[in-house]
Parts: structure tokens; sequence; C-alpha cells
């Protein structure tokens, strides 16, 4: 009986947690632009890792490996801003971004008062 | 089951990479390629993933906490070295 349900857990988590790589693959090549692109990428990077450790977690069935797996997690769970922080900010420093599909740009006062201070 | 649900992950992690392969060829800039190849590591380590989950074991663990720091190296490098060479 607990088979069959930890098995069931096991397989949703297994097969939601791919359809997240799945879909962030179908939005990196349907949207148009970089920053809408980031907003796809990081969909397995988060949530389908969370699902794939705990079918690993429900698998394996032992305590000793969990503090690893939530290490796993909770480094990407760092890294992920980071980097696209960085991947954006170069992003924008490079102008590869649609200035029509913006409904605000606060980061362009900033950037032109420091460029003012700095002339 | 869990075969199954194996099958059905594998054939949709195929189908997300033949996509983000596409997407790397094509990428109009080096940042979007540079998303691209995270995404593709993301697969990777589903796909690791469901083979632990799969046979029961833990063999490719490291290489899953390993391979979280090798992205965020990766594109934290490409992002920093990317500058706009139209107005030097």
């Amino acid at each position: 009986m607990w088979e069959m349900i930890r098995d069931i857990a096991t397989a949703i988590c297994l097969v939601v947690g791919s359809l997240m790589s799945f879909a962030a693959a179908l939005g990196m090549l349907r949207f148009p632009d970089l920053l809408s692109r980031m907003h796809a990428a990081t969909k397995p990077q988060v949530l389908g890792l969370l699902l794939l450790l705990m079918a690993v977690a429900l698998q394996t069935g032992s305590w000793a490996t969990v503090p690893i797996l939530i290490f796993a997690w909770l480094l990407q769970l760092v890294t992920a801003p980071v980097s696209a922080h960085m991947v954006s900010r170069a992003g924008y420093r490079t102008r590869h971004l649609n200035r029509e599909t913006l409904e605000r740009d606060e980061l362009d006062a900033v950037v032109a008062a420091h460029s003012d201070r700095e002339d | 089951m869990l075969t199954v649900a194996a099958w059905i992950s594998g054939i949709l992690l195929g189908l997300a990479t033949v996509l983000v392969i596409v997407r790397i060829m094509r990428g109009p800039s080096i940042l979007e390629r540079a998303i691209a190849m995270d995404v593709l590591l993301a697969i990777i380590i589903a796909a690791l993933c469901i083979d632990m989950a799969v046979a029961g074991h833990t063999d490719h663990l490291a290489f899953v906490v390993l391979a979280c720091v090798l992205g965020f190296i990766g594109s934290v490098t490409i992002s920093r070295y990317v500058t706009d060479r139209r107005n030097s």
C-alpha cells in the first residue's frame, strides 16, 4: 500500500519536473526577447529541481541523503538569482532588450543620473 | 509505474534538449546562448535525478551539486565579459 503511494508520488514528481524543463525549452524557443527568455529559463532550475530531488528522496528512502539534496537545492536557489542578475545586467548594458515591451524602465533614470555625475 | 514515468520524462527531456539546442544555434547574442546552456545543464541534472530515482541509487548526487555550481560560474563569467563594442 505505502509502496504504491510512494511510487505514484515519485512518478508525478518525475513527470511534472521534466515538464518544467520542456516548458523552459519551449519558452526559450518561442519568447521574443532576452528578458522574457530569462523568465522561462528559471523554471527547471528551481521548481523542477525541487520536484526531481523530492523524487530521489522518496525513492532512496534514507535520511542520510536528504541533507545533501537540500544543500543542492539551496545552492541552486541562491545562485540562480545572482546569475540571472548578471546576465540581465549585461543584456541591459549591451541593449539586448526591446524598449517597446517594457512597461516602465526604472534603471534608465539611474543610469542617466550616474553618467551625468561622471561627466 | 516508475518505468512508464521514466519513459514519459525521458521523451519530454529529449524534446526539450532539441529545442534548447535549436536556440543555442540560432540565439542572436551570446547572452541567449548562455541562458540556453543553463537550461541544458538543468536538463542534464534532471536526467541524472530521474536515473537516481528510478534505479534507486545515489551515485550521481555529487555531480548534481557540482553542476549547480558549474552553471552559476559559467553564466556569471560569460556575462561579466560581455561588452558593448558598438560604442567604443
